[in-house]
């Protein structure tokens, strides 16, 4: 019985924390599939977001106008990012438009910095306790923090609606047209900066959301905390995949469902009740995986997208779509 | 109805038209004709604001077309069937088709014009839901004539519609061509099949190395003995 619940528990983790990394990895991937840009300023908005929500919730506001403000602070960052970096170098080689994303990764870093001290704050900074996203939910004899059902419940939701956006609105479909032809795309009439900043704006606004459950999460910020999430979610979108938004969602679940495999598993046999397996095998998995090996999680990690790289360079939704190709 | 004057282009330093000038008036079908690198497809590209000229005005309808970008061209009634088709592969065949009417103020009539381009390629209909990327050649080459047509152009411009074909399907293509200009488009042909071109069109202009070097007539320059000996091998 304990085991079942066990079960259950690691699957809600895994699906919460696979919501983050997709919500994260759909807006590289969209931004990559039409640009063939690498945003790796992509994890500073989700660090941005978290701390003008930090801020606006120091300042009292309520977390409703908190909420707003976050997304649209982000939302218009992105665009600015768009227009002000990534536009004048369009056609550029892609070397250019990565150092790009370094460059302004480093603005928005400093510039929090910045902010952090203007507004004497501390740096780190501890999140402030939103009480509607604090405390567990209990079912039985299993404790789900309320965060994690949160991300769970609001990346499916949104995932589901970015997902009808892309197949039944025309500036959805432009943007898929967008992704696989840009030349001819505009021979549509399309207006492709038009689209481009529609990526943007949309990319960052689930980069908002997703800095928000993450701040929520990890308690407290620093002007660097983008980097870990911008990693995971571009492992993410290698592996379903890059420049495809479902395989960006698929790969953000595989990665949220590998990292708690791979915290789950260690350390098993202390948890397996007495019994269930023989005496020998549960001495055998307290011996070669105990618990310590937890620490070890991204390594595996990384081994993974390389074993992922090596067979299946395109993803895993990458090889289906050539044989759709013919 | 659409007016090129002394029209230079580059890539880099490369110039691949050196001042040409055309006309093409309202109704007509006009082909442009000569050998690969001659540079009638990007006279078409210029046309349809892909490339920017370094110097020479385009003028349709008496607007300057040069510092329009290309979504603006289309919406003023020019459509570009680009050569090599460029469909959106992963996208329907529906899909791509709803994709040559984006820019289009009157979304009802979409769904009719829809239908119109299965009534001109009926096997379009039958593979409406499949991917554009598994269609064959003939079928890619109707989807991309259907596609541009979408954007109801008063002026369309093909780019080598016969590439790669089997001869029954260039007949099926170049009779279509011709009935699109009998329901009132005005047609600028690139073609390297200059035989087939001449047959179907009322004017042409043959370029070699990014210039214009004979006009007229196609009947006319069906007769020319420099055109028949270089581009009808006879």
């Amino acid at each position: 019985m304990n085991l079942v619940f066990y079960f259950l528990q690691q699957l809600v983790n895994a699906l919460s924390i696979g919501s983050l990394y997709a919500l994260m990895a759909v807006g590289l991937a969209m931004v990559f599939s039409i640009l063939r840009l690498i945003n790796f300023a992509h994890g500073d908005l989700i660090m941005v977001a978290a701390y003008i929500a930090a801020f606006a919730l120091l300042g009292k506001l309520p977390l409703v106008v908190t909420i707003v403000l976050m997304l649209a602070g982000t939302i218009l960052l992105g665009l600015l990012m768009e227009r002000v970096a990534y536009r004048p170098i369009r056609g550029a080689p892609d070397v250019a438009a990565l150092l790009t994303s370094f460059a302004v990764g480093q603005i928005l870093q400093n510039g929090t910095l910045l902010v952090t001290r203007l507004l004497q704050r501390p740096n780190p900074l501890a999140f402030p306790v939103i009480s509607a996203l604090s405390g567990v939910f209990t079912f039985g004899s299993i404790t789900i923090p309320r965060v994690n059902v949160l991300s769970l419940v609001l990346g499916i939701i949104l995932l589901v609606l970015l997902s009808l956006f892309v197949t039944r609105t025309d500036l959805g479909l432009s943007m898929r047209a967008a992704a696989e032809d840009l030349p001819a795309a505009r021979l549509m009439g399309i207006d492709t900066n038009r689209v481009i900043a529609t990526a943007f704006a949309i990319g960052s606004g689930l980069a908002a959301v997703a800095g928000l459950l993450f701040a929520v999460q990890a308690g407290q910020l620093t002007p660097y905390m983008g980097f870990t999430p911008v990693l995971k979610a571009f492992i993410a979108a290698v592996i379903g995949g890059f420049g495809s938004i479902s395989g960006a969602i698929i790969g953000g679940y595989a990665l949220g469902g590998l990292e708690v495999l791979l915290t789950a598993i260690p350390g098993i046999g202390d948890i397996l009740p007495p019994g269930l397996v023989a005496p020998g095998v549960q001495a055998w998995l307290r011996q070669w995986l105990p618990s310590s090996l937890t620490s070890y999680r991204d390594a595996f990690v990384f081994i993974v997208l390389i074993l992922v790289l090596l067979f299946r360079p395109n993803g895993i939704l990458g090889s289906r779509e050539r044989e759709e190709m013919g | 109805m659409l007016e090129l004057h002394e029209v230079e282009v580059a890539y880099g330093n490369i110039r691949a038209l050196k001042g040409i000038s055309l006309s093409v008036a309202e109704g007509e079908l006009v082909t442009l004709i000569g050998a690969n690198g001659a540079g009638k497809s990007t006279t078409l590209k210029t046309i349809s604001g892909l490339l920017r000229p370094k110097a020479g005005t385009l003028l349709y309808q008496d607007q300057a077309l040069d510092r329009l970008p290309p979504h603006q061209i289309v919406a003023l009634g020019i459509s570009h069937c680009p050569e090599g088709r460029h469909l959106f592969g992963r996208l329907t065949v529906t899909e791509n088709l709803r994709l040559g009417a984006v820019q289009r103020r009157d979304r009802e009539k979409v769904p009719d014009d829809i239908e119109h381009v299965y009534k001109l390629f009926p096997v379009l209909k039958d593979r409406r839901a499949q991917l554009a990327g598994t269609l064959s050649g003939g079928e890619q080459q109707m989807l991309a004539i259907g596609r541009a047509m979408m954007s109801r152009p008063r002026l369309l411009l093909l780019d080598e519609p016969s590439l790669g074909l089997a001869p029954i399907l260039v007949g099926l293509i170049f009779e279509t061509i011709q009935q699109l200009k009998r329901e009132g488009t005005t047609i600028l042909l690139v073609e390297q099949n200059a035989r087939l071109a001449l047959e179907i069109a009322d004017r042409a202009y043959v370029m070699e190395t990014g210039r214009v070097t004979l006009q007229g007539p196609a009947t006319e320059l069906k007769h020319n003995p420099q055109v028949e000996h270089t581009y009808l091998g006879t």
